[in-house]
């Protein structure tokens, strides 16, 4: 691995999001994808990992479109697996990346 | 009437600021640094405490509701597998015997974060991080109740799982384990914070929770993967929380560059050479695989650690030495810790077998570099053996490496046949490691490591008897000697699955629960 003084590289690393594969999930996956065209998800037993290149960001508005319910966006807690890169979270984005 | 105030509700950002950083004063009828001793003295020179984030910005009664709703699922899961005795649905009783490892070396671990967690809360002079260490010591207190009382149920049917806390006490593999943690307790609150939050829980953990509890719903086991995952949820915070107090301390004062390297460095290696046991529970001990090891180490040590380190380039910080071995280790150490498991387990409360064809076959494709070369061919003699009734059990003593304290059965970077020793010498005393890892540790605090408690050695100097024990008498077994101090239940906790008392019964439940059997009494004994 060589170190970079650009950044470039570095916020082009991949971040990534799981959540149990569970029905309340179901939403929150289907807006992450939507809302993020180069992010892909993976099913493995239990659980759904979804891999984005720099940054990923969850929307409120998009699940709520998707639910037709108010959604809280501390909920992911309740379903969440595992992430990684930096965390900025407000009361309408959840987003992951890195080089902040 | 005067008109309503509308009273503006506070964004996320400002509830957590005025929730947390308003919980903070500075004393004033005794100095600041007389009531929090510890936060300078490792050299970690903090300028603005109040630069300190906590990503997540969970304030304490959003914490109680999501925790609460996360509980309540969890407990759902428990109460419903043990009503419909979601033991019989588990793949195979070999299985279980992951879940023996998970509750002697992982629970305790959780318990002693709780434990590491609320002595920092206690002692960071800074708000923010006292009270995200805070939360973190109670998610750790909960996940070590949680997989007590999962686990709790499968202990009504199997054995090796009745005696875990002593176990981790006196049992000399879950030394292993403990020595970490108390490697990490016993240093200052910023070092504990390197070790815990970053390179274990950030760079390590989702090799354990995620691969690992993956497979236990591939293996049928609902109750694990439940509480896995509502552990790991927390974990996710907690790993936020490692990037951020790293991020924080480099950010604060560039002397403080140096010091964080030396810690990643260390603790990297200490959590490498203690996620051994994973590797070997994900490869040999689940009967479907979701994953080898070499594929979980690549996707979560290799890929996102890989991204990590190439951010915090932009501070000076460098990958961890050792990586490069690491990432070669990951070819190795799951057969090597299995043929030690495997030879050991006479003196273990948990049982091994060689893998089936199949599961060999799974090996192979997952290994090809590694598994036919080196390892098939000793487990095929291994089972040749067994089946001719002569099960070989080791029955000596190993040395053990001073740092990690796993028996020295790693192999040389770069040459997989032979053993790799190292040793140094400290006030005259030569001390042996199992890589230059650990050496590297070893020399960089001797007058610490001399006092590890090194279970071959208290063995040999008798301290691992029960009381009144006189090992000069006639005929005196001192294998059976410490097994008894163990508490290990000889015959039944311990040797080879074949033939083994779970082995038996398992296949006996399950019988009666695909016929009309008496569910009371399955085995049909009439005693």
């Amino acid at each position: 691995m060589q170190a970079d003084h650009t950044g470039t590289e570095a916020t082009r690393s991949k971040v990534f999001i799981a959540f149990q594969d569970n029905e309340e999930s179901r939403a929150v996956i289907e807006a992450v994808l939507a809302d993020n065209t180069e992010a892909t998800a993976a099913y493995a037993p239990g659980l759904v990992k979804i891999d984005c290149p720099g940054r990923l960001v969850i929307r409120r508005e998009s699940i709520e479109e998707i639910t037709g319910q108010p959604y809280n966006l501390q909920q992911i807690q309740i379903n969440l697996v595992t992430l990684s890169g930096h965390v900025n979270e407000d009361d309408d984005e959840f987003s992951l990346s890195w080089g902040r | 009437m005067d008109t309503p105030v509308v009273k503006k509700k506070l964004g996320l950002k400002e509830r957590y600021t005025a929730m947390t950083r308003g919980l903070a004063w500075d004393t004033t009828y005794q100095p600041m640094d007389k009531v929090f001793p510890y936060d300078r003295y490792e050299g970690i020179k903090i300028h603005d405490w109040d630069k300190w984030e906590d990503p997540f910005r969970l304030t304490m009664d959003a914490y109680w509701k999501y925790q609460g709703e996360k509980e309540k699922k969890l407990y759902a899961v428990i109460e419903a597998f043990a009503q419909n005795n979601g033991q019989l649905g588990v793949t195979d009783a070999r299985y279980i015997n992951a879940l023996k490892l998970f509750i002697q070396g992982v629970t305790p671990l959780e318990y002693a974060a709780h434990r590491g967690f609320a002595h920092v809360g206690r002692h960071f002079t800074g708000a923010g991080a006292r009270v995200a260490a805070q939360m973190q010591s109670i998610d750790e207190l909960r996940h070590f109740q949680t997989e007590t009382h999962a686990i709790s149920h499968y202990n009504k049917y199997f054995n090796g799982i009745h005696n875990s806390a002593e176990w981790y006490q006196r049992v000399w593999y879950l030394s292993v384990p403990k020595s970490f943690f108390e490697d990490a307790m016993s240093a200052g609150p910023f070092e504990f914070l390197t070790a815990v939050s970053f390179s274990f829980e950030y760079v390590l953990t989702n090799l354990l929770f995620v691969p690992f509890m993956s497979g236990a719903a591939h293996n049928g086991d609902l109750s694990t993967v439940t509480f896995g995952f509502s552990a790991q949820s927390d974990e996710s915070r907690h790993m936020t929380l490692g990037i951020e107090c790293i991020k924080f301390m480099l950010e604060q004062d560039p002397d403080n560059v140096p010091i964080v390297q030396r810690w990643i460095d260390k603790w990297f290696w200490r959590g490498y050479r203690l996620l051994t046991l994973v590797a070997m529970m994900q490869d040999y001990m689940l009967p479907k695989r979701v994953m080898s090891w070499k594929e979980a180490w690549e996707m979560y040590a290799e890929e996102n650690g890989g991204a990590l380190f190439r951010d915090l380039a932009r501070y000076g910080i460098r990958e961890p030495a050792g990586w490069k071995e690491a990432c070669e280790g990951k070819d190795h150490i799951s057969h090597q810790a299995w043929n030690t498991f495997y030879n050991y387990a006479a003196a273990a409360p948990f049982h091994t077998w060689v893998p089936n064809d199949d599961e060999m076959t799974w090996l192979s494709q997952k290994y090809p570099d590694s598994f036919d070369r080196l390892y098939r061919p000793r487990l095929e003699h291994f089972r040749t053996e067994q089946q001719h009734g002569r099960r070989f059990y080791n029955t000596t003593l190993p040395m053990l490496c001073t740092t990690c304290q796993i028996p020295m059965v790693f192999t040389e970077p770069g040459d997989p046949t032979r053993i790799c020793y190292r040793q140094s010498t400290y006030l005259g005393d030569k001390y042996h490691f199992c890589s230059d890892g650990c050496k590297h540790v070893f020399d960089g605090e001797p007058e610490k490591y001399v006092q590890s408690w090194l279970p071959v050695h208290q063995i040999y100097q008798g301290h691992c008897f029960k009381e009144g024990t006189d090992p000069t008498r006639e005929g005196f077994d001192p294998l059976a000697a410490v097994l008894d101090w163990y508490g290990i239940n000889v015959g039944r906790d311990n040797f080879d699955f074949e033939g083994s008392e779970d082995q038996k019964n398992f296949a006996a439940w399950r019988g009666s629960a695909t016929a009309n059997a008496d569910s009371k009494n399955p085995a049909g004994d009439t005693a």
